[in-house]
């Protein structure tokens, strides 16, 4: 596990685009955090460490956003999904087990269709800190994204 | 009789279909969630997915021939969204459109969606004259575009993390208003006022067209929260009102630039959001100021549908001609990349 605390949108977007860096096809990364608390912001990072060009916008309301970057990049946003049974109508294995990166937000709507690896990415306001201050957590889940982890350890050791 | 357009449109939540006569007259326009056809064909209906677009595309092309006084041989081309969107969505509309191209021996059209909101302008009384500006504003984009003439578009700015859409759907859903959230801030803003709350407006770097609403919203959020843990009461028409004069002011200010900047005299808008009452009227009011018209779509065309996709069509095909069968969908398609 590794918590990084930022203190701004720009802090945070860094945070994403150096662990964008190191990710490789196939890989998995679900956030999980509340309204406004810079899960696209993260995405956006993530998408940049991943050689996409441009802003990554919310996917809110398409779901889905592809993007090209070293590999494909899948954006998406089970926000608006009712029911986990909804993502299989789009297809969602093809982006989860596809050969790009997927990046889902809100991921903790849809539990129960995560692979038992992926990076889980938990984003906090802390209660009563300043608007822009967030507690990063990143969970390795399984050994494929361990030694990811602790790559971004050492990237991270000079701080956000 | 005019050209006669079947128009298509599947790219996110709605099923649509239209005719369109001569590129500008609706003689149908049929939307999924404007038509009962649960009590028409049951089934049970999920939400969001391609399988009710698979349920639905039928019997809603059916109704809008229908609804045209036609038949299926009186078309002479189909028009079909081809991006953006979401993949399994858009390929139910284009599988359809080749279809029935192909049975019927006529012209396939493809379509970019946001091309096709531009269009909703050239349903309704006088075409607009070119060279305009056009602001797209929904749940899914905030486009500032710049159009030379049909096809020639190019975009000036667009939104680097909301759409304004979604940061009003957001904001409802946190004020406990329902769903869309857009009309239900609105009518409650109306009963607020709106400089009572400062709320952070994004013009970005100068001289920049872009669009940025997350900083907003999530200002919104932490006021709210604040106010709950301090255990005072909130005003939520300020609140409603405040929010929408802030997304306003920037969709206005950088809308005007945009037109002074490419020397346009004419402004229309497109999309869900073009409904809001303020944005009309600020816009209205700033730009007459400035001797520039504006122009809006009647709501019902403001909002996804596929008249504007025949539309859309009928102009693309005078300019060059029809789609290769093999058409695909692109769910990242870009305007001016026309597939393929």
């Amino acid at each position: 596990m590794l918590l990084v605390r930022t203190e701004s949108p720009q802090q945070t977007f860094e945070l994403g685009r150096r662990l964008g860096q190191i990710l490789l096809p196939g890989d998995l990364v679900c956030l999980e955090g509340d309204l406004g608390t810079g899960k696209t912001c993260l995405a956006g990072g993530i998408a940049r460490g991943l050689g996409v060009t441009g802003y990554v916008s919310s996917p809110s309301f398409n779901i889905v956003n592809e993007y090209e970057g070293r590999f494909p990049v899948y954006h998406i946003d089970v926000y608006r999904l009712e029911d986990p049974a909804e993502l299989e109508e789009i297809g969602y294995r093809d982006y989860f087990f596809g050969t790009g990166v997927t990046v889902v937000e809100w991921a903790d709507k849809i539990k129960e269709l995560v692979p038992d690896e992926c990076l889980w990415i938990r984003l906090v306001r802390p209660p009563g800190g300043e608007v822009d201050h967030r507690e990063i957590t990143i969970h390795a889940v399984g050994d494929r994204y361990r030694c990811r982890i602790e790559r971004m350890k050492t990237d991270v050791g000079a701080g956000p | 009789m005019g050209t006669l357009i079947l128009g298509i449109e599947t790219s996110c939540d709605e099923t649509a279909a239209a005719v369109v006569e001569g590129g500008t007259r609706v003689r149908s326009n049929v939307v999924s969630s404007q038509v009962d056809l649960h009590a028409k064909y049951g089934g049970v209906v999920p939400e969001i997915a391609s399988r009710r677009h698979l349920e639905l595309i039928l019997p809603i092309i059916k109704e809008a021939i229908d609804g045209a006084g036609i038949g299926l041989d009186d078309l002479d081309a189909v028009a079909v969204t081809q991006g953006p969107g979401l993949v399994g969505a858009l390929l139910v509309g284009v599988a359809t459109g080749k279809a029935l191209a192909y049975a019927r021996g006529i012209p396939l059209i493809g379509v970019n969606h946001l091309e096709g909101h531009i269009y909703a302008n050239f349903l309704s009384g006088e075409p607009p004259e070119f060279p305009l500006v056009c602001l797209v504003v929904s749940g899914g984009h905030t486009d500032l575009l710049y159009i030379e003439d049909h096809g020639r578009v190019e975009v000036l700015g667009r939104t680097r993390d909301d759409a304004a859409g979604e940061a009003f759907d957001k904001v409802a859903r946190t004020l406990g208003l329902g769903y869309p959230g857009g009309p239900q801030v609105d009518a409650l803003a109306q009963k607020g006022d709106p400089a009572a709350l400062a709320f952070p407006r994004a013009y970005l770097e100068e001289g920049s067209l872009d669009f940025s609403f997350s900083g907003l919203k999530t200002a919104v959020l932490v006021y709210l929260e604040k106010e709950k843990e301090a255990d005072h009461p909130v005003n939520r028409a300020d609140v409603a009102a405040s929010f929408q004069n802030a997304v306003v002011d920037v969709l206005v200010d950088k809308t005007l630039a945009a037109a002074q900047r490419k020397a346009a005299k004419r402004i229309i808008l497109a999309g869900g959001v073009a409904a809001n009452t303020r944005l009309r009227s600020e816009l209205a009011l700033r730009a007459r100021n400035l001797g520039l018209q504006v122009s809006f779509p009647p709501p019902a065309l403001c909002t996804d549908n596929a008249a504007m996709i025949a539309s859309a069509g009928y102009f693309t095909w005078l300019r060059r001609g029809a789609s290769p069968l093999n058409l695909n969908a692109v769910p990242n398609l870009e305007l001016g990349g026309e597939g393929n």
